[in-house]
């Protein structure tokens, strides 16, 4: 792009930055997320609070995989959304097909104050959560499944069995079943991954595709052990359900904010961005469902106190327990490789 | 043959008339061409081109043995949806045809009662029947008929369900628009002649309901084809649907073009069985209620 050509596109930004301000005096910005408790407590800890602080109205939208939306909607060259929670690996994907827009640090103080490995040039890291071994304490009230080679043990632990419709943590347990550290997942051995899968796939009464759906197995007793989100077992046991799970051997991942190329709001999303990963803010939402923060400065502010921290997935002690996913391996052409296998897979 | 040079006034005004009715239906039209036929052709277009001509997609489809595998399935559901249906369907449009018009309102209103819950509404109250620890399961066991729950959900089984009961007023409308047609003299004739009721109801009934049959089969077998929530919810993630797969390539192949071959093959399809049902009926006098 020339410098003319900048020029006149940030006249034609700024006319319709101050065309949309005239027409609407409140700034506004949709903003997507995967719904159920996680989106609620964000509302709470981060949507509300951040809007009151801007001034600006957040439009909230939810949807379980934002993937093929955020395809669609910028592929259509008209996207309605702004900014996306979603797996780290849709930003990096996103960013390196130019579906996402890159990131100026400089107004995101917030962002350009978190480790390097907390961010990239597309997205900085929103919230951690872990795909854990979760069981009901009905069937199993002692000696409960602990790893995931006790997952893959039907003798030992008869139950039915759910699991995730996706290769993302599954082929990663499948792996630690087999014996695999978890620090040294990666590269995945995928043909390993897919044999011992092969082994407990009779056993596996679900193959669930949303959290809301793993949610509703647990707490339904429909199945008696299932990987599952940790913040969803938490809220499924906070109702009452008898259900517990283990951090041992969990998949450690992360969801990220991106904002979408040529999003309608564009200034106002990169400003709600960085208000989004304040520390205290941040701080606030483990206070209302088990995922830990994606700014590392939030155990730093005092909000969270040390037995709540002890909680969190993101919190050392626990982290130093899971294995922590690579999205650069799964953004790599043997991860999307595998992924494509999944779905054969799956159908045979 | 003679030559007149006169017009013949009639066929003027029938010229008129025809200009008048294709302006009238002009917007209608307008409407068809911009949301249904150019996405269509957009999506077709698709699937074909990405950075140049291409086939890929196509030869993933034919070669693949998912896709067979998705198709096959897919049929299979929604041929025993539409047997299904037809079965349940029949005997209610029957009913709702030989009552006093009160009384087939009221059996129609509760055909039709359902299309007013989300479809989404529907499944999830078929999960909470039909799972483990279900109202289904729960009763059978407490009749200590079986002792362990059977698995009515996560597989075909509960999809079969759960779709049939979203396609049954597809199966029921048409069915008692054609059979309110059949005059019932015929009936009375039939049994004036000495003939049983079970005779002139196989003999001269069903005969004439046929083409009710077929366009209700059509639709609902047509609609099912497209199924993709109960699949999604109460498949189990084994029953792999042919939308499914749609979705799926979205978000595997990064670009539509994977996603649209699905979707043509599936349209082709369907216009093939619309086009092979047209031989033995002509649709519209059915879908058309004239």
């Amino acid at each position: 792009m020339t410098m003319t050509q900048k020029f006149g596109l940030g006249c034609a930004l700024l006319g319709a930055i101050g065309y949309a301000a005239a027409a609407d005096a409140a700034e506004q910005i949709t903003f997507v997320s995967q719904g159920g408790a996680y989106q609620q407590a964000q509302t709470v800890a981060i949507l509300d609070p951040s809007a009151k602080k801007l001034g600006i109205t957040i439009n909230q939208d939810s949807i379980p995989d934002a993937w093929p939306a955020i395809k669609t909607q910028v592929g259509s060259g008209k996207p309605i959304w702004d900014v996306v929670d979603t797996p780290t690996g849709n930003c990096l994907r996103g960013g390196e097909q130019g579906l996402i827009e890159k990131l100026d640090f400089s107004k995101i103080p917030n962002g350009a104050a978190m480790p390097e490995a907390y961010r990239s040039p597309y997205s900085v890291s929103y919230e951690f959560y872990s795909s854990v071994l979760s069981y009901s304490q009905k069937t199993f009230p002692k000696d409960a499944p602990n790893s995931w080679a006790d997952f893959w043990d039907v003798k030992k632990f008869p139950g039915r069995r759910a699991l995730r419709n996706h290769p993302f943590a599954t082929l990663e347990a499948a792996l630690m079943a087999d014996g695999v550290a978890p620090d040294k997942l990666y590269p995945l051995d995928v043909d390993r991954a897919f044999k011992k899968l092969e082994e407990i796939k009779p056993h596996i009464t679900v193959w669930w595709t949303s959290g809301a759906q793993s949610a509703q197995l647990l707490n339904d007793g429909e199945v008696d052990m299932e990987m599952a989100w940790n913040g969803r077992v938490t809220a499924v046991a906070k109702e009452g359900a008898k259900v517990a799970f283990t951090y041992n051997q969990g998949i450690l991942q992360s969801t990220s904010l991106c904002i979408l190329k040529g999003a309608p709001n564009l200034a106002t999303a990169v400003k709600f961005l960085n208000e989004a990963v304040d520390p205290v803010h941040q701080a606030n939402l483990p206070l209302h469902i088990d995922y830990g923060p994606g700014n590392p400065k939030a155990f730093e502010t005092g909000v969270i106190k040390p037995e709540r921290a002890a909680q969190l997935p993101s919190e050392p002690a626990n982290a130093a327990k899971q294995a922590l996913m690579s999205y650069a391996w799964w953004s790599s052409p043997a991860g999307e490789a595998a992924e494509k296998r999944w779905a054969s897979f799956m159908q045979k | 043959m003679p030559t007149t040079s006169v017009p013949d006034p009639s066929e003027k005004h029938q010229r008129r008339e025809h200009g008048l009715m294709l302006a009238l239906v002009s917007p209608a039209l307008l409407v068809i061409l911009a949301l249904i036929v150019l996405p269509v052709g957009w999506l077709a277009w698709q699937s074909v081109y990405h950075d140049g001509f291409t086939l890929e997609n196509y030869r993933r489809i034919f070669t693949e043995d998912i896709y067979w595998r998705s198709f096959a399935l897919t049929f299979e559901i929604s041929l025993a949806v539409t047997v299904i249906a037809l079965l349940l369907g029949y005997p209610v449009a029957y009913l709702a045809n030989s009552v006093p018009k009160g009384w087939s309102i009221l059996i129609l209103s509760l055909v039709v009662l359902p299309f007013w819950t989300s479809v989404l509404v529907r499944a999830y109250a078929w999960l909470a029947l039909l799972q483990r620890t279900g109202v289904i399961n729960q009763f059978l066991r407490y009749l200590e008929l079986i002792s362990e729950p059977l698995a009515l959900v996560h597989n075909t089984f509960g999809t079969v369900v759960a779709t049939v009961h979203i396609l049954l007023p597809f199966m029921v409308l048409p069915l008692y628009a054609t059979m309110q047609k059949i005059p019932n003299d015929l009936m009375q004739a039939g049994a004036s002649l000495g003939a049983s009721p079970t005779l002139t109801f196989m003999r001269v009934f069903l005969p004439l309901s046929l083409p009710g049959v077929l366009a209700g089969c059509t639709m609902v077998f047509v609609l099912c084809l497209g199924f993709y929530i109960t699949p999604e919810l109460l498949g189990g993630g084994r029953t792999v649907m042919v939308s499914m797969l749609v979705s799926r390539n979205v978000e595997l192949y990064n670009q539509f073009g994977a996603a649209s071959a699905v979707a043509v093959v599936l349209l082709v399809s369907v216009l093939a069985i619309f086009f092979a049902v047209s031989r033995f009926i002509s649709l519209d006098r059915v879908l058309g209620q004239k």
